[in-house]
């Protein structure tokens, strides 16, 4: 089977809201600066693949006209998921596999979640019979969650804001980060709740935001790079959407990712979570096994910015570029969609 | 003249609407029929004997379709496998003062119901309480046909 | 009891989103200009191409596009839809038609009404030119241009049109 490697990735800075720039017009330079910096043009690029959310972009067919910002004529080569980029990455990775033509693939994502209240766009994620014709906001829902780990005793709330003060603290050394700081946790506790046991710092930022990440194989990848980020293992899986039916303490889907792309069991120096809610960090970490010495989102995970769309995609990218510099030899990098971690992604990431 | 992207963009007001209607198939269609005319609560019973409310129509284990003859009366109270007080209500929410979002396990059922309690104070809401259901006073179909939930005393 | 109420087979569950929705630069300076009645384009600084409206990058070679051009409000239809069907929230009466318009000058057209024009003669090759609302109306809106009309020039030939289909490669 072929080797496929992460070899660059770019981002636009986190912001609260972009205040120039429609989703074309923030793609285009990310991408340029992404293929500038690999020495290649847009013509080397074999395979192109994007993931958005029309809901969120607010117009139908909202990855057409990003294709737009490539410089896609005559007609290139691509493909597109209709939600978190990191399927996106997934999709281009299993057509590296298999088809020999395809050394170079682009990825990208793009959300402004600014233009529309996504605690309530995300209902849409919902069963449309029983649940969005109620509109139980995203938010809610992840408190249910939350709830259910205190109710079990297996964290407190004094857990999640130290989750979040870790995001935030690692945020720090982040320049393209929205938010970041050293806030007291006991101080963060005393904020009201927004959906109890959850308040503000639990929850993740409005972000405007997008990035992409460029796949090659093989020899090319070496070409490219000093020190590809390969992919060793790549999984996702999926629980049941009906928060009723589900455990909510666990997540089956993550843990059964995480084994299958071989990331339980193996020393992980980093490992970047796609946890939109800090208990679902707690979550994530005891079903993917991170170890204690695994240093968990370097970047400042959700904290740093949460261009959503794009969001799960930056932490591939963000474990990439650090096993790419020489910081870390192996991290994992995981993203999800769907409401309380109903789809998870799992990939490990390995230098030479 | 320049284009750059130095000015900030013109913003306008948009709004999307879907007039979405949906076939509920027999399964669904029967736990709303039973709602709104007789304000029953219907679960399924799966070939691992388990029963699921609301109803499904796949066997989870078996992947075989289920039957409106698989479907068995549940609830009509329950109780609050977990829950949140929502201090601001969202547009569109069954409940518009504060009040509490709640997994339901209505009694004779094994799964969880999605609905709003109207307990009137946080205070009231414990994991485990007892509620009942409060019918909306016109039934169309539909999980509205539910007003909310309500504490049992 | 209502039990003679037919068994429920469908719901209703409409879904509304609100959006404050910001369109970017290339369009916030097409239509800061139409504003002021004037129609901008931008050319590609590698085929020359002008694009209305405006976008910062080009779709042929995703090059940063900045010189902006200000376009004459007449053109050449060079296709066009009859609407013949009655839709929700409909202000025209039927029939009535729309065409992609490129207006002289431009590589990239625009969609339009096309009016004072009986739907029967409606055709490619049109020369037509905008009719503006009452200056005091203008917003940042395309429907400044109430509509656009025949301009009784003769026709661009057919072969023509195509010819520069082909050439524009993004009518």
């Amino acid at each position: 089977m072929r080797e496929v490697a992460i070899v660059a990735f770019g981002q636009t800075p986190n912001r609260r809201k972009e205040l120039h720039r429609n989703d074309a017009e923030m793609v285009a330079p990310v991408v340029a600066e992404l293929l500038k910096g690999a020495g290649l043009s847009r013509r080397d690029v074999d395979f192109t693949c994007s993931g958005s959310s029309d809901f969120l972009a607010g117009y139908s067919f909202s990855w057409v006209m990003a294709i737009d910002a490539l410089g896609a004529w005559p007609p290139i080569q691509e493909s597109h998921v209709e939600g978190e980029a990191a399927w996106a990455l997934y999709e281009a990775w299993v057509k590296m596999l298999f088809m020999d033509e395809i050394e170079v693939a682009l990825v990208y994502g793009f959300g402004r979640q600014s233009m529309t209240s996504p605690r309530d766009v995300m209902v849409l994620m919902n069963d449309p019979y029983l649940e969005t014709p109620l509109w139980p906001d995203a938010i809610s829902q992840a408190a249910l969650q939350a709830r259910a780990l205190l109710d079990a005793g297996l964290c407190t709330e004094r857990d999640f804001a130290e989750i979040a003060v870790r995001n935030l603290r690692h945020a720090e050394g982040n320049p393209l980060a929205q938010l970041s700081g050293r806030p007291d946790p006991d101080e963060l506790l005393k904020a009201p709740t927004i959906a109890s046991p959850l308040r503000k710092h639990d929850c993740p930022p409005i972000t405007d935001g997008a990035c992409a990440v460029l796949l090659a194989a093989g020899d090319r990848a070496r070409a490219l790079c000093r020190r590809p980020a390969w992919i060793r293992g790549l999984a996702h899986r999926i629980d049941v959407q009906a928060l009723g039916r589900r455990d909510l303490t666990h997540s089956v889907s993550a843990r059964l990712a995480a084994e299958a792309a071989g990331a339980i069991g193996t020393p992980i120096d980093i490992a970047e979570l796609h946890a939109p809610f800090t208990p679902q960090d707690w979550i994530l970490q005891r079903e993917l096994g991170i170890a204690k010495r695994t240093i968990v989102n370097p970047s400042g995970g959700i904290h740093q910015g949460n261009p959503m769309m794009a969001t799960g995609l930056v932490r591939f990218g963000e474990v990439a570029a650090r096993i790419i510099r020489g910081e870390a030899d192996r991290g994992v990098a995981h993203a999800t969609q769907g409401p309380c971690l109903q789809q998870n992604m799992v990939c490990v990431l390995e230098a030479e | 003249m320049q284009l750059n992207d130095h000015g900030e963009s013109l913003c306008g007001q948009h709004v999307l609407q879907y007039p979405y209607r949906r076939a509920t198939g027999p399964i669904l269609g029967r736990f709303f029929t039973e709602i709104r005319d007789n304000g029953r609560f219907l679960g399924i019973k799966t070939s691992s004997g388990s029963v699921l409310c609301p109803p499904v129509e796949v066997d989870p284990d078996t992947l075989e379709d289920l039957s409106v003859d698989d479907l068995q009366e549940v609830g009509p109270a329950g109780c609050v496998t977990s829950w949140t007080w929502l201090s601001e209500p969202r547009p569109g929410n069954p409940v518009q003062r504060p009040f509490a979002w709640a997994l339901i396990k209505l009694d004779g059922a094994d799964s969880a119901l999605l609905h709003a309690v109207d307990a009137g104070s946080e205070s009231v809401m414990r994991t485990g309480m007892r509620v009942i259901p409060r019918f909306a006073d016109e039934r169309n179909g539909g999980i509205r046909d539910i007003a909310c939930f309500v504490p049992e005393d | 009891m209502a039990e003679t109420r037919k068994p429920v087979t469908t719901i209703k569950t409409p879904v509304a989103i609100h959006y404050n929705y910001s369109i970017g630069a290339g369009q916030s300076a097409f239509m800061r200009a139409i504003r002021e009645g004037r129609i901008l384009g931008v050319r590609c600084p590698d085929t020359g191409k002008v694009y209305v409206p405006p976008r910062l990058t080009s779709v042929e070679t995703a090059s940063p596009m900045t010189e902006l051009v200000e376009l004459p409000d007449r053109g050449v239809v060079y296709t066009y839809c009859i609407v013949n069907i009655k839709f929700y929230d409909q202000v025209l009466d039927i029939p009535y038609a729309y065409g992609y318009i490129v207006l002289d000058g431009a590589d990239s057209a625009i969609m339009h009404l096309i009016q004072e024009c009986p739907v029967e003669e409606m055709r490619p090759g049109m020369r037509v030119k905008a009719v503006w609302k009452d200056p005091k109306e203008w917003t940042e809106s395309l429907e400044n241009i109430r509509y656009f009309k025949p301009t009784g020039e003769p026709d661009l030939p057919i072969e023509q049109i195509m010819n520069e289909i082909r050439k524009k490669s993004y009518a």
